[in-house]
């Protein structure tokens, strides 16, 4: 069926900034789709929040509008620009929950515009308890029983009916309080009673316990004409009880029958049709490891995380189909972009193994809660392929980039064995670690599936890696047995580990046997027809098929997996890096191990290797590439890491060299570079052990910031003020030895300002100064930004742009520096240089219309700005003012602290842009989910040395029409201050007035500052004010600074009321 | 074990041994299912033919009593790219190994089995041979080998036997059926007949049928002369429904030609179009040989179905008797079921020719 003429124009609603489960898929998905409807020829709408995307480039849709996705701002576009329709499918949840709401607001109904891709009534059916619930009934598809109790007598009725294990989930309570999995009737009646008693209404869910089910998934489409087909089959290595996000996947499924298959494709494929969704769709499925019983566990109208990975797993591109699809083409009519000869109508057969591991936060959130459950926690996942579960498992973890290359965590051998047991038993996010460590103990596979109900094939999967490394052991130098552990995944690192010999004579010894790897096409369908796709993953086999061109090739490093500190802007820098390769007349070539991204998507490059980024697998590459050089520019920490091994083994460094780079990077050489330039930085020392730390600190005097060497977003930066507190830093927080030293600098209180500048070694651009909103302490990436700035003198500017160009030039800078300041008392000092491209690239080449990223390649590559006729200096701003915000996922992760300080927390950023800074300011918080009525009670607990402060504050507070509440302390001395304050009596344990206020949604606003040396028990009380803002969705403040900022926007909103 | 894969081309492949140890040859193919490797291997389509599965993780979920094609498998060979150490499923009562060395089929694992389908597409399915050495010997064994043509003799059953119950009627003629054919028809309560593959037209109409059903089988449908002149003599005194091998022989049976396909379809992907409706099924598929769509008389037969990427023609129905034929498997096994409502078309044609008979 040919697409549809009736509409021309169409709004695509994005999914907004990057929060734990919904992450960099949707600007994949996002961007394919846009590019798919404008390939068709529509006009394309875009709306999305977030700056530091893909997406929101310009040359992705015809029109894109950097707004919040609120009720307000989305109709106010589709009101200007009258689209004739909308996809909201591809937005993740957000996208869904706007159509939702403009559905429901009935102003798609009033300017007659329709919904494309899934119908109201199928979100509503899928995302509707009760509708689906109903629609399972219709279509006979079993779901897990469940009832609502009130009493124990209610929940035995319902177990007598369904029979026991049930789970038993408390009405009304955060995060499953009170829940748990009941096997017998005492079970049943303690969890019934704790919940009934803890859950607000009294009131219990009982439902049928599926847990330690095979967890499955099914990737589906279907289009207008009732065609439907499976994507792709994943199957969990967790069985059901875990977040699917937060699992191990593996692609195909394993370990079921082809029986089993066809029955939960059977079922996958009615409810796509029954739901008539025209695109992508997700089925979640439990299977009965000991029969044929199965449950559908949930449905997806949309495309999701999944699908993003189903279509780097299969090489078929669900979202830009499901786009197609939405204007009315039909599956038989498009063509198989991987092949070109076939068409979409194609269900895609592997001919190796994909497996996906969730990267978790624990490394920056040490004091997090982390057990896995039904909340999601991870910020992001690495993919990996191979020929062979043991390979595609071990790639994967070596693609984590969490300090080990192996299936081994050194630190678990001092586990105690009933600890081990425990971690097995309640997963963490290390669960596969203490299964390799359980192993080598000698437990049993079949002890290991008895705890974990973990699949007895995945187990000997684990077991056989660890037989390997027991042989290798054994059998040093045995060139047979080398062959079979890199046909096993083993990194030459971890065989050098278990040889005593250095990874680089593994690498000798494996080249000298001709143990090579080659590399094989992913093409949707297992060789049986021809294909171009440039999509290759490496294996240890017999017939390499990436077949090097004539033409000469630049390989740029990824930036792997999305961790808190290097998020999904190295992404955006790394495709333009690209673009601007294949611009200049080279063969542009990516490796990257993250299947969320559009820098993973083969139709971005010119040959894609989905990789670990280990200095292994990137040699690996280049010896059969042999490119003219490396970028690592744009990558972030993981890139720039490998420039140094790289060079060591004759690789060429394109761009800034790296003697510059360690320069920049190493604490010693940066102090002599920057006193050579005569640039100010604060006082500091390097130490090794804790006697120095202390006497450092003395010398420089409290407070100091206090941070391990060569770290990413701040990991275990702190500021201290004690000797105490520093002792206590140096003994827990990190791991100080003469390699690791910890860098200890006067702490600073001023305003913190950051610039990207761009250098081809003689002339330097500086496209925009970012002044911050919070204070130095606050992490950069964490801190509100405003371009331009607003409170810098003409002065103080100039002398940013004379320190940041000095520094290029001294570093011989080709391409992209950022460089971070802090302005105290009229005195500006560098606190910090990058040499390579930071976060705030996206956000600031979207703000100054300079194409950073696709410049300073060119610039690598050997042009000059002079050559470019681009302009030099200090870039003039331009009449609108910009804000970046933070977003955080504090909600998702309990027991971590949202206090924010020297370390990342924040998982994603939006932009808010105006005329003035009250309104750009007032975009970005209502982008980033912070809304402040006009009136309302704020909660204000602020340390000692924060209460003048807060005391301004309040006061601005009470004339903008809000209540002030507050502990006895800070109530005295706001009344003495002549400012009416409702005092809340202090917490006790966990409950007390104060908390019951947030509870009841009493409070719009709390305002939290804590020092680190308050009493332990103002700190925990601290603690939980926070954690209860959070918890009940309150908008939270940690610093006064952009308490001050909501402030502005409150007062631009209140109409003054002056008595005569 | 050692052992070694070698083709006609010349390609060598090497790998381990497991299943059967025997020396084997035959004609090598590809299949590119990622599940259903039991009732692949059992399947009687693959009669003298070694298989190659692309899916490189082959006997994960190990054997079970459920799911056979048939009693002997005759296949000659598997070759995989890895045998887990370890197979599990609630079903499995042994491993995919010791299955093969029950029946006397050998296997190898441990091939680059991308790069061998990837030689087969470029140049065909060829002869193949699993060996112990790669030597002169094994390869002039190999050239001097000639296919056999008495393939479908060799499956299909010696003797008539019934498989009764209440309802219909039907006498399916066994060319190397599959028994997911059977139960389909089981399912749909059809009192069954098989006869051999060599059943004469009388054979068949002295049982007075409801319906006649054409099964799959191995090999070159111009081998089976016997059953192109039965069919002739059958069709339009009794509703047929042809699968695969039988879709060629009422092909034949009809004037229409066949051809060798160079690496013909195996798997259970293939998308097929029913031009009437233009609805699309994915089908599972295993054929070497195909209809030749050009020698179609469309005074007698009509296209029904076709494969909508190279076009194959997939199905047939005659213009003036109650007979159709498809060249896939609307009994799955392995694959997925979205053609399986063509047993209950054959059921209706079954009542409509009754109830105009009556």
């Amino acid at each position: 069926m040919p697409k549809r003429t009736d509409i021309q124009k169409i709004l695509v609603i994005g999914s907004g900034p990057i929060v734990i489960g919904q992450a960099a898929e949707f600007d994949y998905s996002g961007t394919q789709a846009c590019l798919a409807l404008k390939e068709e020829g529509y006009q394309v709408v875009l709306i999305n929040s977030n700056p530091a995307t893909i997406m929101t480039d310009q040359a992705i849709a015809d029109t894109v509008y950097i707004e919040p996705i609120t009720l307000d701002f989305v109709t106010q576009i589709l009101r200007k620009e009258l689209p004739d329709a909308i996809l909201p499918t591809l937005g993740g949840q957000t996208g869904l929950n706007m159509a939702l709401e403009l559905a429901n607001s009935g102003l798609l109904a009033e300017l007659d515009i329709e919904l494309l891709g899934t119908k109201l009534s199928a979100i509503d059916q899928a995302e509707d308890r009760e509708l689906f619930k109903n629609l399972m009934n219709q279509l006979n598809e079993p779901i897990p029983e469940s009832a609502i109790a009130h009493s124990l007598d209610e929940a035995q009725t319902f177990v007598n009916e369904t029979g026991y294990p049930v789970i038993i989930r408390p009405a009304f309570t955060l995060g499953g309080t009170g829940g748990g999995i009941a096997e017998n009737p005492t079970q049943l009646e303690t969890i019934v009673a704790n919940g009934l008693s803890l859950s607000p209404v009294g009131q219990v869910l009982v439902e049928q316990s599926i847990a330690g089910y095979k967890e499955i998934e099914f990737e589906v489409m279907r289009d207008r004409n009732d065609n439907a087909l499976v994507v792709c089959n994943m199957e969990n290595f967790d069985p059901v009880g875990i977040h699917t996000g937060d699992s191990i996947v593996l692609a195909p499924v394993q370990t079921l029958s082809d029986r089993e298959v066809q029955m939960l494709r059977d079922a996958s494929l009615k409810i796509i049709r029954a739901l008539k969704i025209e695109g992508g769709c997700n089925v979640q499925l439990a299977l009965d490891p000991h029969s044929e019983r199965y449950y559908i566990i949930e449905v997806n109208p949309r495309v999701s995380r999944s699908s993003a990975l189903a279509s780097k797993a299969t090489g078929y591109p669900i979202a830009k189909m499901a786009a197609k699809i939405a204007i009315g083409l039909t599956l038989d009519e498009i063509h198989n972009p991987i092949t070109g000869t076939t068409y979409a109508q194609f269900e895609p057969m592997l001919d190796y193994v994909v497996a996906k591991i969730p990267r978790w936060p624990f490394d920056k959130f040490n004091k997090g809660d982390r057990r896995l459950g039904t909340q999601m926690k991870a910020t992001g996942e690495v993919m990996a392929i191979g020929r062979n579960i043991e390979e595609a498992l071990l790639k994967a973890v070596r693609s984590l980039e969490i300090d080990t290359e192996h299936l081994i965590e050194p630190a678990l051998t001092a586990v105690s064995d009933n600890d081990l047991v425990q971690r097995i038993i309640h997963p963490q996010d290390d669960r596969l670690f203490y299964l390799a460590e359980a192993l080598r103990r000698g437990y049993s596979i079949q002890e290991l599936a008895e705890l974990t109900k973990i699949d007895l094939f995945f187990l000997d999967k684990l077991s056989h890696i660890v037989e390997l490394e027991e042989q290798l052991r054994t059998d040093k130098g045995d060139i047979e047995l080398l062959e079979i552990a890199k046909k096993n995944g083993f990194a030459d690192s971890e065989i050098a580990s278990l040889w005593q010999i250095t990874t680089a004579q593994v690498r000798k010894l494996r080249q000298e046997s001709g143990i090579l790897p080659v590399y094989k096409m992913v093409d949707t369908c297992a060789a049986e027809f021809e294909s171009q796709t440039p999509y290759y993953y490496a294996t240890y086999e017999q017939e390499n098929e990436s077949i090097v061109t004539k033409k000469p090739s630049i390989l740029v490093i990824g930036s792997g997996p999305i961790r808190i500190g290097q998020g999904v802007e190295f992404d955006y820098a790394t495709v333009h890096c690209v673009q601007a390769i294949q611009k200049a007349g080279y063969e542009a070539i990516i490796m990257n191990s993250n299947p969320e991204t559009v820098s993973t998507d083969f139709s971005i490059s010119d040959k894609l290797y989905f990789e670990p980024l280990t200095l292994e697998d990137v040699l690996n590459v280049i010896d059969l590439e042999k490119p003219e050089g490396v970028i690592v520019q744009f990558g972030g920490q993981t890139a720039i890491n490998l420039a140094e091994p790289l060079s060591e083994n004759s690789v060429k460094i394109l761009g800034t060299s790296v003697e510059s780079l360690n320069r920049a990077e190493d604490r010693d050489l940066f102090d002599q570079l920057i006193t050579e330039l005569k640039i100010p930085q604060p006082v500091g020392a390097t130490a090794t052990n804790t006697p120095d730390a202390i006497e450092i600190a003395e010398r420089i005097g409290y407070p100091v910031l206090i941070r391990p060497s060569f770290v990413l977003g701040g990991r275990a930066m702190e500021i201290v003020h004690t000797t105490e507190d520093l002792k206590h830093y140096m003994q827990e927080a990190v791991k100080v030895s003469d390699d690791h030293p910890v860098l200890i600098d006067r702490y600073l209180m001023g305003k913190e300002c950051e610039v990207d500048a761009i250098c081809d070694g003689h002339e330097v651009l500086i496209p925009g100064i970012m002044e911050h909103i919070e204070r130095a302490g606050v992490h950069s990436g964490d801190s509100m930004a405003v371009y331009p700035p607003q409170n810098l003198t003409n002065q103080q500017k100039q002398t940013i742009v004379e320190y940041a160009t000095k520094l290029c030039l001294a570093l011989d800078c080709r391409g992209l520096l950022n460089i971070q300041f802090i302005i105290q008392n009229d005195e500006v000092y560098v606190i910090e240089v990058n040499p390579r491209a930071s976060r705030t690239v996206p956000f600031l080449s979207k703000v100054t219309k300079i194409p950073m990223a696709q410049l300073a390649t060119q610039l690598i590559l050997g042009s000059t700005l002079a050559e470019l006729k681009s302009p030099t200096g200090l870039l003039p701003a331009g009449p609108l003012i910009h804000v970046k915000a933070p977003v955080f996922s504090f909600s998702k992760l309990t027991r971590v602290d949202s206090l924010l300080g020297p370390e990342m927390k924040s998982t994603g950023e939006v932009m808010g842009t105006d005329v003035t800074m009250q309104k750009a300011l007032y975009k970005a918080f209502e982008a980033s989910g912070m809304h402040l009525p006009n009136h309302g009670n704020v909660l204000m607990t602020v340390t000692n040395q924060d209460k003048a402060q807060a005391l301004e504050l309040a006061k601005r507070f009470r004339e903008v029409g809000y209540q002030i509440l507050a502990t006895p302390g800070t109530t005295q001395e706001f009344k003495a201050a002549g400012i009416p304050v409702r005092q809340v009596s202090k917490i006790a344990a966990t409950s007390g007035e104060l908390l019951d206020r947030i509870k009841a949604g009493q409070v719009q606003l709390v305002i939290n500052t804590t020092g680190l040396n308050e009493a332990p028990q103002v700190s925990k009380d601290s603690i939980v004010i926070r954690q209860t803002a959070i918890e009940h969705g309150i908008p939270l403040l940690t610093s006064l600074d952009t308490t001050a900022a909501i402030l502005t926007v409150l007062e631009s909103q209140s109409l003054m009321t002056q008595p005569l | 074990m050692k052992r070694y894969l070698i083709l006609e081309d010349g390609s060598v492949f090497s790998g381990f041994g497991f299943g059967a140890p025997t020396i084997t040859t035959g004609e090598i193919v590809f299949n590119t299912g990622m599940s259903g490797y039991q009732e692949t291997i059992t399947d009687q389509s693959y009669n003298g033919q070694i298989i190659t599965f692309t899916y490189p993780l082959i006997g994960n979920y190990g054997v079970n009593r459920d799911d056979f094609e048939s009693i002997t498998p005759t296949c000659k060979g598997v070759v995989v790219h890895e045998v887990p150490r370890l197979a599990n499923n609630w079903r499995m009562n042994m491993s995919l190994d010791d299955f093969l060395k029950r029946k006397g089929i050998p296997g190898i694992s441990g091939v680059d089995t991308r790069a061998l389908t990837r030689r087969l597409r470029n140049k065909g399915t060829m002869k193949a041979s699993i060996v112990d050495a790669a030597d002169d010997h094994a390869f002039d064994q190999l050239k001097a080998l000639v296919l056999p043509k008495n393939q479908v003799q060799q499956v299909s059953t010696a003797k008539p036997y019934p498989s009764p119950a209440t309802g219909r009627n039907i006498v399916v003629v066994d060319f190397g059926l599959k028994h997911s054919i059977l139960r389909e028809l089981s399912k749909r309560n059809c009192n069954l007949t098989v006869l051999p593959y060599n059943a004469t037209a009388e054979d068949i109409l002295s049982l007075d049928p409801d319906g006649v059903m054409l099964t799959n089988g191995p090999g070159d449908p111009e081998d089976v002369p016997e059953a192109i002149t039965m069919i002739q003599g059958i069709q339009g005194k009794v509703p047929i429904f042809g699968i695969c091998l039988g879709h060629q022989l009422f092909a034949l049976a009809n004037g229409a030609e066949t051809y060798k396909m160079k690496f013909g379809h195996r798997g259970f992907n293939h998308p097929v179009r029913e031009v009437a409706t233009n609805r699309i099924d994915f089908t599972s598929q295993n054929h070497g040989y195909a209809v030749a769509a050009d020698s179609i008389d469309n005074d007698r037969l009509l296209v029904t179905h076709i494969e909508i990427n190279d076009q194959t023609v997939e199905g047939l129905r005659h213009r003036q008797f109650p007979a159709f034929s498809v060249q896939f498997h609307p009994d799955a096994a392995p694959g997925p079921h979205d053609a399986v409502h063509l047993f209950d078309e054959f059921m209706d044609m079954i009542d409509d020719f009754n109830r105009r008979e009556k």
